[in-house]
């Protein structure tokens, strides 16, 4: 979407993800997600009929079919709405490690990791609130990850 | 529309071996379930007129391998539940004459891969960008990621979801062909080997050499053959998303509200006239989304349903008779397994075969939560 002028995030520069992450490889149809990512920037789309925020990306609406949609930049808060914590390796993580499903201030879900918290049940509280991170995994990919709002 | 009882279920088989067959390929798994069920059906390849089978380009090699010249054919593959598809498809082709006879057939070398099908990363896939990324890894991280949010809404202790495993352990010690026998404990269960919390090994399925064929065909011509027919009553089918993340619900799956409540209304009978039920355990929260969410408990109440003994032998809703997936096998695609046991029960010939029964209602789930199918047998025409 040529209407964002995409800055690298800067903040969350420090954090290091692990080599070895399975790496998505975006369509025509998800690219402007994953610019977005890029210049720190949760862009979710909008049903023109509806107004209801939908993911993961596509250029209509999955409510209605209308191909009158918008893009726009999502708050970033989410609450923390299921997870597993997973016990073996995998290539990119050393376990345990969870893999959870946040549900957007906006409305839909998105699958995640949660850092700056410990991988633990008593940590890990359905319904805590969080805040999106962007994390590079190379120069192509950043990823959408959450931390604790709080922190 | 096609009437409950039109068609029957004439010839069904499992492989001659189940659990780990580390000589024979996928393809021969295929086969070697549907000679027992023309065997047991007293029926040749040359009295075959349609085939199903999961996945593309299967249908053919099923059918050539084989030396069956199908007039019919249907690869539907959505999963482990792709056989009660099948069934429905098959049911709904006779009827419209499209085929007289049908094999469906499930071969899967799960566990020592001889010819296994190979499941590529797909990158540009919506799984592979929206999900992939964040370290799921197979079934075991993905189909217990709503489980959580499931234990909170309905009030689901851990215990209740190790109760699951513990029940079907007690059915799989009546099964000589089930893969795991000895009872087990609650606390058995939750002192296993932790796989991705909330859930332990003992919570997982197995993972299987094995196959099973079923061959359908109109219930006039049934009377004629050597085996007991079974009447398939109703069918239901539905899918919803391929990523769980992107489920509906969290509690309840869209798939299994439609599939299981479409076949139940098919067969015109009442749910407190079922004797006897199976409902695809891959993982053991999948017998509590199956029992309220096809109508057999309301929302909140399956897990008390199946702590307070009502599931067990003796119950008044025997539930996966053979240890399912859990206990008994798993190659990848469970539910040919399931549909096997309800014939069996139907038939009278279960190894630990429900007095009685009359009516099995046989549902699976298939890739994650993303479709499922359901299917009402009667050993009773109506």
């Amino acid at each position: 979407m040529s209407t964002y002028d995409f800055q690298p995030a800067q903040e969350d520069a420090a954090i290091m993800l692990e080599p070895g992450r399975a790496k998505p490889k975006p369509t025509p149809e998800t690219k402007h997600f994953w610019d977005g990512c890029k210049g720190g920037k949760l862009l979710l789309q909008r049903c023109g009929d509806t107004g209801r925020a939908y993911f993961p990306p596509r250029p209509f609406s999955p409510y209605t079919g209308t191909r009158n949609v918008s893009t726009f930049e999502a708050s970033g808060r989410a609450k923390l709405h299921s997870y597993v914590i997973h016990h073996r390796p995998v290539p990119g993580f050393t376990p345990p490690y969870a893999i959870a499903v946040v549900q957007l201030e906006e409305g839909p879900r998105m699958m995640t990791n949660i850092i700056d918290c410990p991988q633990t049940p008593e940590a890990l509280q359905l319904d805590m609130d969080l805040q999106v991170v962007f994390v590079p995994m190379d120069e192509e990919i950043t990823l959408p990850l959450f931390k604790p709002a709080s922190k | 529309m096609i009437k409950p009882g039109e068609i029957a279920v004439v010839g069904a088989a499992e492989t001659t071996r189940l659990g780990v067959i580390p000589d024979m390929s996928q393809i021969m798994l295929h086969a070697d379930a549907a000679l027992n069920a023309m065997a047991d059906a007293g029926l040749k390849p040359s009295d075959i007129d349609g085939v199903a089978c999961v996945g593309p380009m299967m249908p053919q090699q099923v059918a050539h391998y084989l030396g069956i010249t199908p007039k019919w054919v249907d690869g539907t593959g959505v999963g482990g539940c792709s056989f009660m598809l099948h069934v429905r498809h098959a049911a709904a082709a006779i009827h419209a004459g499209y085929a007289r006879t049908i094999l469906i057939t499930h071969g899967e070398s799960g566990r020592s891969r001889i010819n296994a099908t190979p499941r590529p990363a797909e990158p540009e896939g919506l799984n592979g960008q929206f999900e992939a990324p964040f370290g799921p890894f197979g079934p075991p991280t993905l189909f217990p990621i709503p489980v959580l949010r499931y234990m909170k809404a309905r009030g689901v202790s851990h215990e209740d979801l190790a109760m699951v495993a513990v029940v079907q352990r007690e059915w799989a010690g009546k099964n000589p062909r089930a893969m795991f026998r000895d009872p087990i404990t609650v606390e058995d269960v939750l002192n296993s080997r932790m796989i991705a919390y909330p859930f332990r090994i003992l919570q997982c399925c197995l993972v299987t050499d094995g196959g099973g064929a079923l061959i359908l065909t109109t219930a006039d011509r049934a009377k004629d053959m050597p085996q007991k027919p079974v009447y398939i009553l109703g069918t239901g089918e539905s899918v919803e998303s391929n990523m769980v993340s992107q489920m509906e619900d969290f509690s309840s799956s869209r798939a299994f509200r439609i599939a299981g409540p479409t076949a139940i209304e098919a067969a015109g009978i009442d749910r407190n006239a079922v004797d006897h039920m199976m409902i695809y355990d891959a993982f053991a929260h999948l017998p509590l989304y199956g029992l309220e969410d096809l109508g057999f408990c309301k929302p909140g109440e399956a897990a008390g349903f199946i702590r307070e003994g009502n599931t067990r032998p003796g119950g008044k809703l025997p539930l996966n008779t053979t240890g399912g997936g859990l206990s008994y096998t798993h190659t990848g695609m469970y539910g040919m397994f399931a549909l096997q046991e309800s014939v069996r029960q139907m038939r009278g010939t279960a190894p630990a075969q429900v007095p009685g029964a009359k009516i099995s209602v046989c549902h699976g789930v298939g890739g994650m939560f993303s479709a499922s199918g359901t299917v009402v047998f009667s050993n009773r025409a109506p």
